[in-house]
C-alpha cells in the first residue's frame, strides 16, 4: 500500500522518486519555493510533469512512458489549497454539493449536509464563503474535499491562514477524521511543529528534490545530511574528524575526543559534519551526579539564555572552542535548579547515541 | 418618426447580441486563460475596431462583402442575394464592429476568477462543461451583462460602418441612426429630434437596467 511518485519537471523544478506509505498522514516540509506545492499540484494533475509516474496502490494516474494521464477530475483526490478555493457565489452546502455531481440531487444534498456536520460546520449551510470565518471556510473546504470519499487528501498549508487556537482545534479534527476514514493525507507545510504533531511520516524537500523521508520521529532526531539538518533548523551543526583507527570510533571536535556509536572501517581519519539535538545535550547537575555524566563530558561556559515559554534556550561556549556555540534546550526548572546564568561554568555530556554524523 | 428604422435597429441589435455573445464568451474565456504567445496579437486584433475610423472598417467590410470577394461570392451563391447592402451583411458588420465591446468586459470577468477556484472545480470532479456553467459563467455574470449592454447600446447607435456596408435601404438597412441623418439632410429637424430623443431614452433605459441588475448581483454576492 504505497503512493509511488517519480516526477521530473523542469519549471518549477521537480526531481522526485519516492514511495510513501498509503493510509498515513505524510507531511511534506520545506522552505518557500522548495517545490512542495508543485509536487502536490503534480499529484493532483494541475501540473503535468514532463516525465514521471504517479500511482496509488499500484494504480497509475500518470505514466508518461505508457502514455497514461488521468485528468484531475477523474483522480480519486480531495484537494484543499492554501486559500481553500471555495466557490464564492455558492453557499457552504452548494460548495460541498459541487463535488457530488455524480449523485442524484436529493442524495447530493443529504450527503453534503452530513459532510458539513462531520466537519463541524452544521447550521451554516446557506452562508456564502465570505460570511464564514477563516476556520469555518477551512472546514467547508475540508468537507468538500472529503465528500467524494477520496483515497488521497492533498492539503496545501491548510492551517496557515487561521489563528492559533482555531489551528489547534483543526489539528485535532484532522486527526479524528483520519482515524475514522483512514485515507492517505499529504500535508504540505513549512511548520515543523505542525508536521511533528500530525504526521507519522515526514518528507523533507528542497529545490524540488527529496532530501530525506521516513518516520517522523526518525527524521526529526536523526537527519542524514547537512541539508536535512538545515531544513530541520537544527542549530548545532559542527565539523569534526572521525578517527576509527584505535578500535573505538571517536570524533575529534577541537580539543575534545567524543566517543561515537557508528563504526566504519576507515583507515584514515576523515572530517565530517555532525549534529546533536539541543534537547539531547545532558547537563550535569550541580547537586548530585547525573546518569551518563562520564560519557563525552565537555566543560563549557554559559554565553546567554533565552526563556521560551516553559523552556530555556541556553548557548554554551565549549572549552577550547571559544567561537563555537552549543545550543541546549532545558526546562525552566532545570535551569533554575542548576543556577544557570551567563558566565557560569557548567559541564555537559554529548551522549554517544545522541551524536548524529551527517553526510556532506 | 420612422418606426420601421427603429424596429430594424432593435432587430439588428438583437441579432448582433445573439451571434456575438456566445462567440465572445468562448473567445474571451480563451484569451483570459491561455498562455499562448499569440495572445497579445489576438487581443490587439479584437481591439482594432475600437481604434480604427468606422469608414476604414466599413471600407474593408464592403470589399469583403462584394460579389468579387470569395466571401461575397459564396454568400450570393448560397442565399441568392448579395451580402453587401443587405440586412445579413449588416449583422455580420455589426458583429465585427462590436467585438471589442463584448470581448473586453468578458475577458476581464473571466480573468478575475482566481486560478484556485478554477482548479478547485477540477478537483471536485466537475467536467469542463459543468465547471463552465456552474462556476465560471455565474462568476463572470457582471462581465456578460456589461458585454450585452455595451453591444446592444452600441449597435443601436452605430452609424459609420452601417452606412458604408448597408447604405440606407428602407426596411432593409436603414437603421434609426441612419434615419436621423437622413432627416437632418432633408432639413426635417423635428423628425430627427423625435428619433434622437427616442434613441437617447432607449439607450439610457438599457444602461440603467444593466446597472440595476449589476447592483443586485453585487448585493447578493456580498450578502
Amino acid at each position: 500500500m504505497t503512493l509511488d511518485l517519480a516526477i521530473r519537471h523542469p519549471v518549477p523544478p521537480l526531481d522526485v522518486d519516492v514511495a510513501l506509505p498509503a493510509g498515513e498522514i505524510v507531511a511534506i516540509v520545506g522552505p518557500s519555493g522548495s517545490g512542495k506545492t508543485s509536487l502536490l499540484r503534480a499529484i493532483a494533475g494541475l501540473v503535468v510533469p514532463h516525465e514521471g509516474r504517479i500511482a496509488l496502490d499500484g494504480h497509475a494516474w500518470l505514466d508518461t512512458a505508457r502514455g497514461i494521464r488521468t485528468p484531475t477530475r477523474a483522480r480519486p483526490i480531495g484537494y484543499v489549497s492554501q486559500h481553500y478555493g471555495l466557490f464564492p457565489h455558492l453557499s457552504a452546502i452548494a460548495n460541498v454539493a459541487m463535488s457530488l455531481m455524480h449523485l442524484p440531487a436529493g442524495a447530493r444534498l443529504e450527503r453534503s449536509r452530513a459532510c458539513l456536520a462531520q466537519a463541524h460546520v452544521a447550521g451554516l449551510d446557506d452562508r456564502l464563503p465570505r460570511a464564514l470565518s477563516g476556520g469555518q471556510q477551512q472546514r467547508v473546504a475540508m468537507a468538500r474535499a472529503l465528500a467524494r470519499e477520496p483515497r488521497l487528501l492533498l492539503l496545501d498549508e491548510p492551517f496557515s491562514s487561521v489563528d492559533r487556537s482555531t489551528r489547534k482545534r483543526l489539528y485535532v479534527e484532522l486527526k479524528r477524521l483520519h482515524d475514522e476514514l483512514r485515507f492517505t493525507v499529504l500535508l504540505v507545510t513549512h511548520d515543523l511543529d505542525e508536521a511533528a504533531m500530525l504526521a507519522t511520516h515526514l518528507c523533507l524537500i528542497q529545490r524540488g528534490r527529496i532530501v530525506q523521508h521516513g518516520r517522523t520521529a526518525d527524521v526529526l532526531t536523526r537527519p542524514r545530511s547537512v541539508a536535512a539538518a538545515r531544513l530541520l533548523d537544527l542549530p548545532n551543526l559542527f565539523d569534526g574528524v572521525i578517527d576509527e583507527r584505535s578500535g573505538t570510533p571517536t570524533l575529534r571536535w577541537g580539543p575534545h575526543r567524543l566517543e561515537i556509536a557508528r563504526a566504519e572501517r576507515a583507515s584514515e581519519p576523515r572530517s565530517t559534519a555532525w549534529t546533536i539535538l539541543p534537547t539531547r545535550v545532558l547537563l550535569h547537575r550541580v547537586d548530585r551526579p547525573s546518569r551518563g555524566e562520564h560519557e563525552n563530558a565537555v566543560a563549557c561556559r554559559v554565553v546567554d539564555m533565552v526563556v521560551l515559554g516553559d523552556d530555556v534556550g541556553v548557548r554554551l561556549a565549549p572549552d577550547g572552542l571559544p567561537e563555537t556555540r552549543l545550543h541546549v534546550k532545558l526546562s525552566v526548572h532545570v535551569a533554575e535548579r542548576n543556577f544557570l546564568s551567563p558566565g557560569r561554568d557548567v559541564t555537559v555530556s554529548l551522549l554517544r547515541d545522541a551524536i548524529v554524523l551527517l553526510d556532506a | 418618426m420612422d418606426w420601421t428604422a427603429f424596429r430594424l435597429s432593435l432587430w439588428l441589435a438583437a441579432w448582433t447580441l445573439a451571434v456575438l455573445l456566445p462567440l465572445g464568451i468562448v473567445a474571451a474565456r480563451w484569451l483570459a486563460t491561455t498562455r499562448s504567445r499569440a495572445r497579445p496579437w489576438l487581443e490587439a486584433l479584437t481591439a482594432l475596431p475600437l481604434v480604427l475610423p468606422p469608414t476604414v472598417v466599413g471600407f474593408y467590410l464592403l470589399v469583403a462583402f462584394g460579389a468579387r470577394s470569395p466571401l461575397g461570392d459564396a454568400f450570393a451563391r448560397a442565399f441568392g442575394a448579395p451580402l453587401a447592402f443587405s440586412f445579413a451583411g449588416l449583422v455580420v458588420a455589426s458583429v465585427i464592429v462590436n467585438v471589442p465591446f463584448a470581448v473586453q468586459p468578458l475577458q476581464r470577468a473571466f480573468a478575475a476568477i482566481p486560478a484556485e477556484v478554477r482548479e478547485a472545480a477540477q478537483c471536485c470532479g466537475l467536467s469542463r462543461w459543468q465547471a463552465f456553467v456552474r462556476i465560471e459563467l455565474p462568476l463572470a455574470w457582471p462581465g456578460v451583462l456589461s458585454a450585452a449592454v455595451l453591444t446592444f447600446a452600441h449597435t443601436l447607435g452605430e452609424f459609420g460602418v452601417v452606412l458604408m456596408v448597408g447604405g440606407s435601404i428602407p426596411g432593409e438597412t436603414r437603421t434609426i441612426a441612419i434615419a436621423i441623418y437622413d432627416r437632418v439632410q432633408a432639413f426635417d429637424t423635428g423628425g430627427a429630434g423625435t428619433m434622437a430623443l427616442l434613441l437617447v431614452a432607449v439607450s439610457f433605459a438599457t444602461v440603467a437596467v444593466a446597472f440595476g441588475l449589476s447592483d443586485r448581483w453585487l448585493a447578493r454576492a456580498t450578502r
